[in-house]
């Protein structure tokens, strides 16, 4: 597979501009503040991680990001463009290619039907979703063999798989990924993360909430730790492997 | 679905069974009934595709029916347009109502869509029975003519209108099986799974459903144009909230969310209704029992009830053919692999 990176990106790249930028979010559900004054910056072709337990902040930072809910303050940019106002289905069409928590897929649905579903922004480009579903395919070749199944009858793996394919067909320059290893054995943990850092390396930029930290943090470029909803710490996966805080916490050494 | 009673083999059926059945019974009654149930049917569909496959349930669909049969009636009766011409201009004109209705109710969700639809389908009757200027109120619109015919080709007696109503309702069927079919009709039923997954697969869920909601009312306000060709005389009852209930029950019973439930569930409940007429009022006891039972055990419907059913044969033996496998698996190449594959 060939390192595909866009003119656009090149030059995002070149003036140090980052590809995906919160300033200062706090996001509010009612008058709950589930997310406060939080600052990431994503660089083109980086693998960026939150780490942080359950209810930590990750997941509505990634619904905020996605546009399901609105920043109540601050910026999200994303390729210089404010995110603030804009639709959840318009952020897709602009690039950030989602994959859910818990993987909700389509059950009834064939996986390739599932998988056609995820290039729903680019259903006029035949072509395209052609040689994206081919790619899928050469990525997980289990899910060629089971193009036709429900992807209810899929094994927790392959409907995680699944997942990470649906997101894959809308072509994202950002891809945001929560939590793809959970209820996972440790051995499919692995391959999954391989795969992910393929996806990276073929030029797709990649946001990733875990809690997995020992898996996540041997791929990613850096990461933010998010408690109470907001970020404790940050900086490159060398030093929070080797912070004591962290490895106490998430990675249990 | 099982081999024999799949969508395809039911829709074959039920259009050879209905294109030969006024050659078999010279009885006009039964053709009245059976062309009565064929309105109801295309009404059906379209809250079928509403309620069923994007999972906004509308109680305002007997409005939106009584809207397409005053639409002909008045255009017909008091503006003395040419029958086809009304005909078009109703469903335009429900259709509109459609899309100005939708932009507002399309805010609400779930149970509050469906009593904002219920309050508006209300109103709708409510306008048709106190303006009497334009509708008559409770005295009807009589005299609504019988189609124009083409050429050779007359709709004045039974037999030729019940044909012309069929062809309506394949014409119905055929769309709905396209749109089912179709990226759309996938993306409805994303719509009906979650909105919020929807969304975050790049459907614009706002477009989506307001385009679903004005083809669904469009269906209402043909059956309902439909109806005032026929029956020839309406009255504002056709807009009671009443009428709604019936129409749901044709679907539940058939099955929501299924491409042949309106056809059976329609054709099932009126002809038992006609079936029990010898018992009047009391036709409701075995009704209202028999709808519940249905309702607790197969809320699907016939259809989805029956697809089901076969579903689990079918899982039963791909399981055990599994099963079979997975040892093969296990003892020939060790559990490794069983990981990779899972």
């Amino acid at each position: 597979m060939k390192f595909v990176i866009t003119r656009r990106s090149l030059r995002l790249i070149w003036e140090g501009v980052p590809v995906l930028k919160l300033d200062n979010v706090s996001v509010k559900y009612g008058s709950f503040t589930a997310v406060h004054d939080i600052n990431i910056e994503v660089n083109a072709g980086e693998i960026v991680v939150l780490l942080g337990s359950n209810g930590a902040g990750k997941s509505t930072t990634f619904r905020a990001i996605s546009g399901l809910n609105k920043p109540s303050t601050g910026e999200i940019i994303f390729e210089g463009k404010n995110l603030n106002k804009s639709s959840a289905d318009q952020t897709v069409a602009w690039g950030i290619g989602q994959c859910p928590e818990g993987r909700k897929l389509f059950h009834a649905m064939s996986v390739e039907e599932n998988l056609r579903m995820g290039a729903y922004v680019h259903r006029r480009k035949k072509d395209q979703i052609k040689h994206s579903l081919e790619h899928v395919y050469e990525l997980f070749p289990i899910l060629k063999d089971k193009r036709h199944d429900p992807a209810g009858s899929l094994s927790g793996g392959q409907q995680q798989m699944v997942a990470i394919g649906r997101a894959l067909m809308s072509k994202p320059k950002l891809m945001l990924l929560d939590e793809p290893s959970i209820g996972l054995a440790p051995l499919v943990v692995e391959q999954m993360f391989e795969v992910i850092q393929k996806i990276n390396k073929e030029g797709t930029t990649i946001l990733l909430a875990e809690q997995n930290a020992n898996a996540a943090l041997k791929i990613a470029d850096k990461g933010y730790v998010f408690e109470n909803g907001t970020i404790v710490l940050k900086g490159t996966s060398a030093e929070l492997f080797a912070n004591d805080e962290v490895r106490k916490a998430y990675i249990g050494a | 679905m099982s081999a024999v009673l799949n969508k395809r083999n039911i829709i074959i059926l039920f259009v050879l069974v209905s294109l030969v059945f006024p050659l078999i019974t010279t009885n006009t009654y039964l053709i009245h009934v059976m062309t009565l149930a064929f309105i109801w049917m295309i009404g059906v569909y379209g809250l079928n595709l509403l309620a069923g496959y994007t999972g906004y349930l509308s109680l305002a669909h007997a409005g939106f029916f009584a809207i397409g049969a005053y639409g002909l009636g008045i255009l017909t009766v008091k503006a003395h347009m040419s029958f086809w011409l009304a005909f078009v201009l109703s469903l335009l004109i429900t259709g509109l109502l459609g899309l100005i209705v939708g932009l507002i109710a399309l805010r609400s969700k779930e149970h509050f869509f469906a009593i904002y639809t219920l309050c508006l389908g209300y109103i709708i009757y409510l306008v048709i029975d106190k303006w009497e200027s334009l509708t008559e109120g409770v005295r009807g619109l009589i005299g609504i003519p019988a189609p124009q015919g083409f050429g050779p080709i007359k709709f004045e007696t039974e037999k030729s209108h019940y044909y012309l109503v069929l062809f309506f309702l394949l014409l119905v069927i055929l769309v709905m099986y396209r749109i089912v079919h179709s990226l759309s009709g996938r993306s409805f039923i994303a719509i009906r799974n979650s909105e919020d997954l929807a969304l975050t697969i790049g459907i614009s869920t706002a477009r989506n459903k307001l385009t679903v909601f004005v083809l669904s009312t469009l269906f209402a306000g043909l059956s309902g144009a439909l109806y005032a060709s026929f029956v020839r005389f309406i009255g504002p009852d056709i807009g009671n909230t009443a009428v709604i209930f019936d129409m749901l029950t044709y679907l539940i019973v058939g099955g929501i969310g299924t491409l042949t439930g309106p056809l059976i569930g329609t054709l099932l409940v009126i002809w038992l209704s006609q079936l029990l007429q010898d018992f009047q009022q009391y036709r409701m006891l075995i009704f209202g029992p028999l709808l519940t039972l249905l309702v607790i055990f197969y809320p699907r419907g016939i259809v989805g009830g029956v697809t089901d059913i076969y579903r689990k044969r079918m899982a039963k033996k791909e399981k055990q053919l599994a099963g079979k496998k997975d040892s093969y698996i296990q003892s020939d190449l060790g559990a490794k692999n069983q990981v990779k594959e899972g």
